[in-house]
């Protein structure tokens, strides 16, 4: 496939992406619409943060363990090195987010390097 | 690097305008390096999906949510069907919905418009909001609407430069650099989220981990959103009765 560098886009293209832009926005509007009149003291306001923490922790665990796209090319075992590691770290400097993410990236950069080189299985 | 969690420490800003670049300082490291990482991904698949570049850098600042904006490209180089388009691209970013549901409440009773209130929504993403729901409860209330937006700013800056970059430099960089990047936003929530202190949310992140891939190999679609439902009901219900029954 050809890549083509188009700095401008066409009128059908725009009207798409002008859609699309009223599709996300209007849950930003209903979440917003809804919590001005949910109290930041009580107990709804607790249950939502438990629902928000629950689905993000869900979606960021899919992402590691059931993949898409490019990482879904990388074998299951080189994504789990990569997170002990950082969980490693993370445990060791007493949750250290930073340094145990870099970690991970590094420790994902050199498995996938090997495997290329054909180091690794 | 400031990434550990103030326990007692309040932040108590001079003004408004300091509370801004406290949140741009905030979010200038790790957040900012995520964010446009994020997006120099999604520019090279936008390039792939044949979009243009202006509209690449509308659909980041614009929908500022990446499944929505994947959604989009994926399904345009596809030549699915507008109403597919826009449905898949909705679906996507649904998870706005819930995250405005926590975080537009900490400004609640800041004298601020409505408006704002609307604004800060618009500019929500998920590194925001991570950054902000770890800070909000020990910033005084007058100053977490300009930390927000000065959080909101430093990545909408990265994330401008990312779909940029990746959109120039589709193709030429190292496929494992790659990898190791899209890895790297995953993980560095998982982190964040292990460094939660609060234990209903602790228990709603464990749940959640197992719950969501789950129920990923039932049903695709809805699997994000019952994720968040069943396991923070669950999560919920067990510190309540925690706490009943000690």
């Amino acid at each position: 496939m050809t890549i083509s560098l188009d700095l401008w886009g066409s009128a059908s293209l725009w009207g798409i992406t002008g859609l699309c832009f009223f599709g996300t926005l209007i849950w930003r509007i209903l979440g917003t619409a809804i919590a001005v009149h949910i109290d930041p003291e009580g107990a709804v306001f607790q249950w939502l943060n438990c629902v928000a923490y629950a689905m993000l922790a869900g979606l960021v665990a899919r992402i590691l363990l059931l993949p898409i796209g490019i990482l879904a090319d990388t074998p299951t075992f080189d994504r789990a090195m990569a997170m002990v590691a950082g969980f490693s770290i993370f445990f060791i400097l007493r949750r250290h987010v930073f340094a145990a993410t870099m970690t991970t990236f590094a420790v994902m950069l050199v498995m996938t390097i090997l495997r290329d080189m054909k180091y690794l299985g | 690097m400031k990434e550990t969690i103030p326990d007692i420490a309040t932040r108590n800003f001079s003004g408004s305008n300091q509370a801004f670049w406290g949140g741009v300082r905030e979010a200038a490291g790790m957040p900012a390096i995520l964010v446009t990482s994020a997006m120099t991904g999604f520019g090279s698949l936008a390039r792939d999906s044949g979009l243009s570049l202006d509209v690449s850098v509308a659909l980041s600042i614009g929908l500022w949510g990446l499944p929505g904006q994947v959604a989009m490209a994926e399904l345009w180089a596809m030549g699915a069907p507008v109403l597919a388009i826009l449905v898949a691209s909705s679906m996507g970013n649904m998870r706005f919905l819930p995250m405005a549901l926590v975080t537009i409440p900490w400004f609640q009773g800041d004298g601020r418009a409505r408006w704002t209130r609307y604004l800060a929504a618009q500019i929500m993403s998920i590194n925001i909001w991570t950054v902000f729901m770890r800070h909000a409860p020990i910033i005084e209330l007058n100053q977490r609407y300009p930390y927000f937006m000065g959080i909101g700013a430093i990545c909408l800056v990265g994330g401008t430069i990312g779909t940029v970059l990746g959109y120039t430099l589709a193709g030429t960089m190292p496929s494992a650099v790659t990898i190791a990047l899209i890895l790297m936003n995953p993980a560095y929530f998982l982190f964040v989220f292990s460094s939660v202190r609060q234990r209903n949310c602790i228990i709603a992140v464990i749940l959640g981990s197992f719950t969501g891939p789950l129920l990923h190999k039932l049903t695709t679609d809805w699997a994000i959103p019952l994720t968040g439902l069943i396991a923070g009901t669950a999560a919920f219900l067990l510190d309540h009765a925690k706490k009943k029954w000690p």
